[in-house]
């Protein structure tokens, strides 16, 4: 079988940025849009294409089988080398389907959303740039060359977020955004030094080999109680959480939502930010043998408690994107959690299953809620809920979509978002009761929170809006069809046929009692929400009064941001940073100052040898003359 | 030869004659006295000629023709001297030492 032709896959976008980016002052705008369409156009059909073959016919005896093409780039020693390649495997494909399929569609909507824009085609450019970033990062085949797209995808995201680069927020936006994943990327950085050390490769299949280094010699080697394995995974994890906006890393994804928002559909919803998820299912063997499974506890109890935080401050945002952004948070969250209570063979490995189900329909229904809050926000030219009401008679069609990508996320049946949350609740369920629990809950805040967004928007009293809103043209109603469709569709795709912790199908069955509690739950919510935000009340007021400090605590989403500013600010720049730059300023600089000195005092003393007078030149020769007939004649005596 | 005066009480003389000289050379704040200096070198060393001449050579006369090149010598060079004060009082408008100190640091 031969997959060598998804090396187009990312190099097509990379064409496309270099060209775009190098002649974007003589493509004329138009030409660009259909350029870039185009172009992922072809990466999808490929993506689509790759995927038929391989699930179709990449099994042998039953197991799904890897494909790598490489070639050594970089060799440090004769056995530790970097190499750069394709890899292909059951999640790979999967994530080349989704990553082609929300890049498609987000090109195929920008053409309409980012007309009349100065920066057309850099626009386009930069989501070229990202997508063969990223799909760099997916096929890649050890974790340096992982880790390269890792940083890529971070540049990107840079850019796209400071797209409006005039407008300060987005300034700092993109800055905050860049700095927090990149001091996470430190922590990857040392994970990726320590593994590669110790078990002498950088390659995924080594590392993930069940009879390599990682997991047969993991405790060879420890440091304070754990092993160095352990810890490699772990720093590893964090540049994930950092990616992926974990709880101490996720100051950036609500500041994020000032960049377009096609950019905040595509990366920031349903690619970028799984980058961390996926690491840690490539990983996943490691993570699943090395120390009997620590570094996944980390991962669960880290996106469980990322999940419950965000869902809770979702609830009391008022700005649209934000709410979508922490509901990204949360449902991250839930990807991670499922990561973490799996385990590795068959059944066991429904955790596994369920995240990158979770993954793949969360992809769908994210991207649709943003671009159909793209497509309000432009319409009411706010991004405030209180600006927004009664959008349902002007804008059926986003109406509609929105409101299946909402059901669907909330879990309610026969929409994908069912599927794929009710597989992680039974994960959670047969492995870790408290970690279950705290999902229903934040099932039932979600559903709550996204009907509050729905109510709030489509229904209610209308606002004074400036003109009245439209709806899109046909070019942006394309993509939310076909992910409305997407939205319903995807959920009845048998997962575990295809995609497994140790690559060998098993079926997965509905559990019913499990699927009750949380369609139950998803239903309450979908009621609260109904009675406090369909028609205009003030219930959601006091309700919020009734919870006094914690709600203040909630809406300035736990103050993190002021901590974190707080420490860097008057802790690490204050006493840190200023006495190391004393140091600098006054020890050594002065240092370097003072040789010079030393020379110039020096100088000014001996300067008087050349004084001008003659007659001291004629006493220097005279001098000089008598000491020569001195040794002369000290010579000459004996 | 004079009786009674061996050749080192004379070269005593001409030794402290030559000293003076150097001394003036050094320490003499007008041009014309440093070069009146140079005489008293000069008149030491021809000095000298003479004496080792009649005290050790006293058959020979080479030192004493010497010495009169040395006189001429001594009025060249003197020639040569005062032609540059000449030019360098074109400039400064003096003869003084410390007026010629301007090619210093």
């Amino acid at each position: 079988m031969d997959f060598s032709y998804t090396i187009f896959i990312p190099l097509i976008p990379l064409a496309l940025f270099l060209i775009l980016g190098i002649f974007s002052k003589k493509i004329p705008p138009s030409i660009s849009g259909w350029l870039g369409s185009l172009g992922l156009g072809t990466s999808f059909a490929l993506s689509l294409y790759t995927a038929y073959h391989y699930y179709l016919e990449g099994k042998l005896n039953g197991v799904y089988q890897t494909f790598t093409y490489k070639s050594t780039w970089l060799i440090f020693s004769d056995k530790l080398h970097i190499d750069m390649g394709v890899l292909i495997d059951p999640i790979s494909v999967m994530m080349l389907v989704v990553v082609s399929t929300i890049s498609f569609m987000v090109h195929l909507y920008s053409r309409g959303y980012m007309k009349g824009d100065d920066g057309y085609t850099r626009f386009f450019a930069y989501l070229a740039l990202f997508s063969f970033s990223m799909f760099g990062l997916v096929l890649a085949t050890n974790l340096f060359q992982m880790y390269i797209f890792w940083e890529l995808v971070g540049a990107s995201s840079f850019l796209l977020i400071g797209y409006y680069y005039t407008k300060p927020s987005a300034v700092a936006a993109a800055k905050k955004a860049f700095i927090v994943t990149r001091f996470a990327d430190l922590g990857f950085l040392i994970g990726i030094l320590l593994i590669s050390y110790y078990s002498g490769t950088f390659d995924f299949s080594e590392i993930n080999n069940p009879e390599g280094y990682v997991i047969t010699s993991w405790a060879s080697t420890s440091f304070m109680g754990l092993s160095v394995m352990t810890w490699g995974l772990i720093l590893i994890f964090m540049g994930g959480a950092g990616k992926s906006a974990m709880l101490p890393f996720h100051i950036w994804l609500p500041d994020a939502m000032e960049g377009p928002t096609p950019v905040s559909a595509l990366i920031h919803a349903a690619t970028m930010v799984v980058a961390g998820v996926y690491l840690v299912a490539r990983l996943f063997p490691a993570f699943s043998f090395v120390e009997n499974g620590f570094a996944l506890e980390v991962v669960a109890y880290v996106g469980a408690i990322s999940s419950l935080v965000a869902a809770i401050i979702a609830l009391t945002q008022n700005d649209i994107k934000r709410v979508l952004a922490f509901s990204t948070m949360s449902q991250i969250g839930y990807m991670m959690l499922a990561l973490g209570v799996s385990k590795y063979e068959g059944h066991e490995g429904l955790g596994y299953m369920a995240s990158m189900f979770h993954l793949f329909t969360h992809a769908m229904f994210k991207a649709l809620l943003f671009l159909g809050a793209g497509s309000v926000i432009h319409a009411v030219h706010s991004n405030y809920l209180k600006d927004m009401g009664g959008l349902r008679k002007y804008m059926p069609v986003t109406h509609i979509t929105f409101l299946i990508a909402a059901l669907s996320i909330s879990g309610v049946p026969f929409f994908a978002g069912f599927f794929s949350k009710d597989e992680i609740l039974a994960a959670a369920y047969e492995h870790n009761m408290l970690i279950y629990i705290s999902s229903v809950f934040v099932a039932g805040l979600t559903a709550f929170y996204m009907f509050r967004l729905y109510f709030g928007i489509f229904w209610g009293k209308e606002k004074q809006y400036e003109h009245t809103p439209h709806e899109s043209p046909m070019s942006m109603k394309i993509p939310l069809f076909f992910l409305a469709f997407m939205s319903i569709a995807a959920g009845y795709i048998h997962f575990s046929d295809y995609i497994t912790a140790d690559r060998k199908p098993f079926s997965a069955h509905l559990n019913y009692s499990l699927a009750a509690i949380a369609t139950t739950v998803g239903l309450i919510g979908i009621l609260l929400a109904y009675i406090f935000y369909k028609k205009e009340n003030n219930l959601a007021d006091k309700f919020s009064q009734a919870f006094g400090a914690f709600y203040k605590w909630t809406y300035h989403k736990f103050y993190f941001d002021e901590i974190y500013l707080f420490v860097t600010k008057k802790i690490i720049f204050g006493i840190v940073a200023s006495t190391v730059a004393w140091f600098d300023k006054y020890i050594v600089d002065a240092s370097m100052v003072g040789i010079g000195n030393v020379t110039v005092s020096f100088s000014s003393k001996i300067k008087g040898m050349q004084s001008g007078k003659f007659q001291d030149y004629a006493m220097a020769f005279v001098g000089g003359g008598v000491v020569l007939a001195m040794v002369v004649f000290y010579i000459w005596i004996n | 030869m004079i009786e009674g005066i061996s050749i080192y009480e004379i070269l005593t003389l001409t030794s402290i004659l030559f000293f003076i000289g150097t001394y003036g050379f050094f320490t003499r704040e007008n041009l014309i006295t440093v070069l009146m200096s140079i005489e008293l070198i000069l008149n030491a060393s021809a000095v000298n000629f003479v004496v080792i001449n009649t005290y050790l050579y006293p058959d020979f006369l080479q030192g004493a023709i010497f010495s009169i090149f040395i006189i001429a010598l001594a009025a060249a060079e003197t020639a040569l001297a005062i032609a540059i004060i000449i030019n360098l009082y074109k400039i400064v408008y003096s003869v003084e030492v410390k007026d010629t100190e301007t090619m210093k640091y």
